[in-house]
């Protein structure tokens, strides 16, 4: 069934496709419209779930491990401040291998404040063992709830997953989306059914402290589980396409890349923006693609690999900053290529914190400075884009 | 015939690495066996975290969720959440933290399970420090008392602000039971385990638990000093149902010394500091006495 959604009630009618069971939650801005069409559906009778209305994002995740030790399937959705609040919790969800699943409208953190979109939030969750998907449209923040419920609760991964949508860009503003037919989803998602769950009559401690000589082997595993969850976003999302005909590139969406002289790198909704500089300077005779991240975590490595084999020139473009370092995206990447056959010029922009529109030619700007990089070499310095006081980029 | 008062059966097996004497070991004990098998824990970080061994052991013969430090209020409505969905109904739920988990860091997300009216038990074992870190002052120190934050150097800096009044909290919130219950007295601390479990949304228990190094006491003494807390009126056993309050065991009316003798966390007191003690005890117990009249 088609309907014009935002992406909050996108984020809402997956977590109602997937049937989510225990739905803790806390208002924030601009997440609250996920959580009110989830009481709504509750309250109809349209969703059978038990909407818990806690007293904090902290006890949103908190009431979220509990239930989800028990076997329930769990969902809720913060943004910014709510998601720092739930930090701790966080690890958590993942330390106790529980499938949680939940969006982040990715916003900007105070002060001074600022409720638009800003991916700072998301990125220092990185560590927290959640994987992270970012999503460029509403369908695909649909979609990637009811797959990555799939991925989650498979027997060797049961990590929790993080559903990224950029802050009213895509919460607040409305496309046609698919809502995919019920019974089909019930086929493609079975109800939950951990292995190991918390029963009456099974005395067992759920998180017992353990010694020195024993805690190395949990998190070893843990590792293990995200390492396999690589391969089962790509196999999954397989599945997903055969019953529902789409697909969104697994862990790096690549546009127009195969033949392209130079990439950027982009993740969120200004992908979208970034697929139509790549139209219009392909047109020109000019080649350019767009390598975008929909997996932050688990990191696409051996993707970027393949992809700096094929470029001579990578653009990245990060919506947040580590201070003391560069965009996270950009150091990652870095990283990832030290040992690759071949690394290309490479330079990281910063450009779209706190929601500032990240324009056409803004992008178009990025491309020719990374086409100059080409022949010049690295940029060791990110380049803040379209700052007052600094000298504007424009193509 | 047996002479035990309170039922047999053990769902706290030996081997939890409490300290001997611990008060909540005890305190434990006697709340599985007032609730019975079909009963979920779930305990934040506090002694009680570190009691049941280490894994795999578990000496509970009941399944128990290890939650974050301030998080046992929202990890009972969680639990709760997931039974009501998969349609059980005869279980009962139990947050089990103690005071700085309850009073202080856990305050918010209890008041928020008790404002949802989330069906559940939640007991506060009382040492009146945070005793698992090693006796640091918290919200549940008594006026008075020496801990290691509040330390008794040339400035007398111990505790100078009163013991938060939990029951009081708990109460605001009109929740259906509240009770305070005592190891030195299980046939009461059993009853009033029982009645929680009848009632329905959430329920408070506060137990005061001794704790022989943070109160610097003999651990032999455990119950010698529950009892004399009791009967020195430092801490009056009472319930309140439905908002109606009763005192469930007379305190004899021992003078508080009787009590502060028996520990060094209060040798530092002068005459005039423990007749400071007295008096805030003796209207204490008038004000309940007095409640109790008006409601009974």
């Amino acid at each position: 069934m088609r309907k014009v959604m935002t992406g909050n009630y996108a984020s809402a009618y997956g977590a109602k496709a997937a049937r989510a069971e225990v739905i803790p939650a806390y208002p924030i801005t601009p997440q609250t419209s996920i959580v009110e069409k989830l009481a709504e559906f509750v309250s109809t009778g349209e969703l059978k779930a038990k909407f818990v209305p806690v007293e904090s994002e902290h006890s949103a995740m908190a009431a979220c491990v509990s239930a989800s030790i028990l076997g329930a399937r769990t969902y809720t959705a913060t943004s910014s401040h709510g998601l720092a609040l739930m930090h701790e919790v966080l690890m958590w969800a993942s330390n106790a291998r529980l499938p949680v699943v939940m969006t982040n409208v990715s916003r900007a953190m105070a002060p001074p404040w600022s409720v638009w979109a800003d991916h700072m939030d998301s990125v220092a969750e990185r560590d927290t063992g959640w994987m992270q998907f970012f999503c460029e449209s509403n369908q695909e923040v649909l979609d990637t709830i009811i797959m990555a419920y799939k991925v989650c609760e498979s027997r060797g991964i049961m990590l929790p997953a993080m559903i990224i949508e950029d802050a009213f860009i895509l919460s607040h503003t409305s496309e046609p989306v698919d809502v995919p037919d019920q019974d089909t989803v019930d086929s493609f998602l079975p109800s939950y059914d951990p292995e190991i769950k918390l029963e009456i009559g099974k005395p067992m401690g759920f998180g017992s402290l353990v010694r020195p000589d024993q805690y190395m082997e949990f998190r070893y595993k843990s590792m293990l589980a995200m390492r396999e969850a690589r391969d089962r976003i790509v196999s999954v999302e397989d599945e997903f396409r055969q019953a529902f005909g789409r697909s969104y590139g697994g862990l790096l969406d690549e546009y127009m890349c195969d033949d392209a002289e130079v990439a950027l790198v982009a993740a969120g909704s200004v992908a979208g923006t970034v697929r139509t500089v790549v139209d219009k300077l392909r047109a020109k005779g000019m080649k350019v693609g767009l390598a975008r991240i929909r997996a932050f975590r688990p990191f696409p490595f051996q993707e970027f690999q393949s992809l700096a084999g094929r470029v001579s020139g990578m653009a990245v473009l990060d919506r947040s900053f580590t201070h003391g370092a560069a965009g996270a995206f950009f150091t990652e990447i870095q990283g990832a290529l030290y040992d690759a056959p071949k690394r290309p010029a490479m330079k990281n922009y910063i450009a779209g914190l706190g929601g500032r529109d990240i324009t056409p030619d803004v992008i178009e700007g990025i491309f020719e400075d990374i086409l100059v990089r080409c022949e010049r070499g690295s940029d060791p310095e990110p380049e803040w884009l379209d700052v007052a006081g600094l000298p504007r980029r424009r193509s | 015939m047996s002479r035990v008062t309170i039922p047999e059966v053990e769902h706290a097996y030996p081997g939890s690495t409490g300290c001997p004497g611990c008060g909540a070991n005890l305190v434990m004990r006697y709340l599985l066996k007032g609730l019975g098998e079909r009963t979920i824990l779930t305990i934040p970080a506090c002694c009680w975290a570190v009691m049941p061994g280490y894994w795999p052991s578990h000496c509970l013969k009941v399944p128990m969720v290890y939650c974050a430090f301030e998080a046992t209020g929202a990890s009972l409505s969680g639990i709760r959440a997931a039974l009501d969905m998969k349609g059980v109904e005869d279980v009962t739920v139990v947050g089990f933290a103690g005071d700085g988990g309850t009073v202080d860091i856990g305050l918010q997300a209890l008041s928020g399970a008790a404002e949802r009216g989330t069906d559940a038990i939640y007991v506060m074992y009382d040492n009146e420090a945070y005793m698992n870190t090693g006796i640091q002052r918290s919200g549940a120190t008594p006026w008075g008392a020496w801990t290691t934050t509040t330390p008794v150097g040339s400035s007398r800096d111990y505790k100078r602000e009163p013991k938060k009044d939990i029951m009081s909290i708990m109460e605001a919130h009109g929740i259906p039971y509240a009770a305070t219950v005592s190891v030195a007295h299980p046939e009461d601390f059993v009853k009033k385990a029982k009645k929680a479990k009848d009632a329905r949304g959430l329920k408070f228990i506060h137990a005061l638990s001794p704790c022989p190094p943070g109160w610097k006491m003999n651990p032999m003494k455990t119950i010698e000093i529950a009892r004399l807390a009791v009967d020195t009126n430092v801490f009056p056993l009472y319930e309140v149902e439905n908002g109606r309050l009763r005192i469930t065991k007379k305190g004899k009316g021992l003078p508080i010394e009787d009590y502060l003798s028996t520990q060094g966390r209060f040798r530092h007191l002068t005459e005039e500091e423990v007749k400071r003690m007295q008096e805030s005890v003796d209207s204490s117990l008038k004000a309940l006495e007095e409640r109790e009249a008006r409601e009974g």
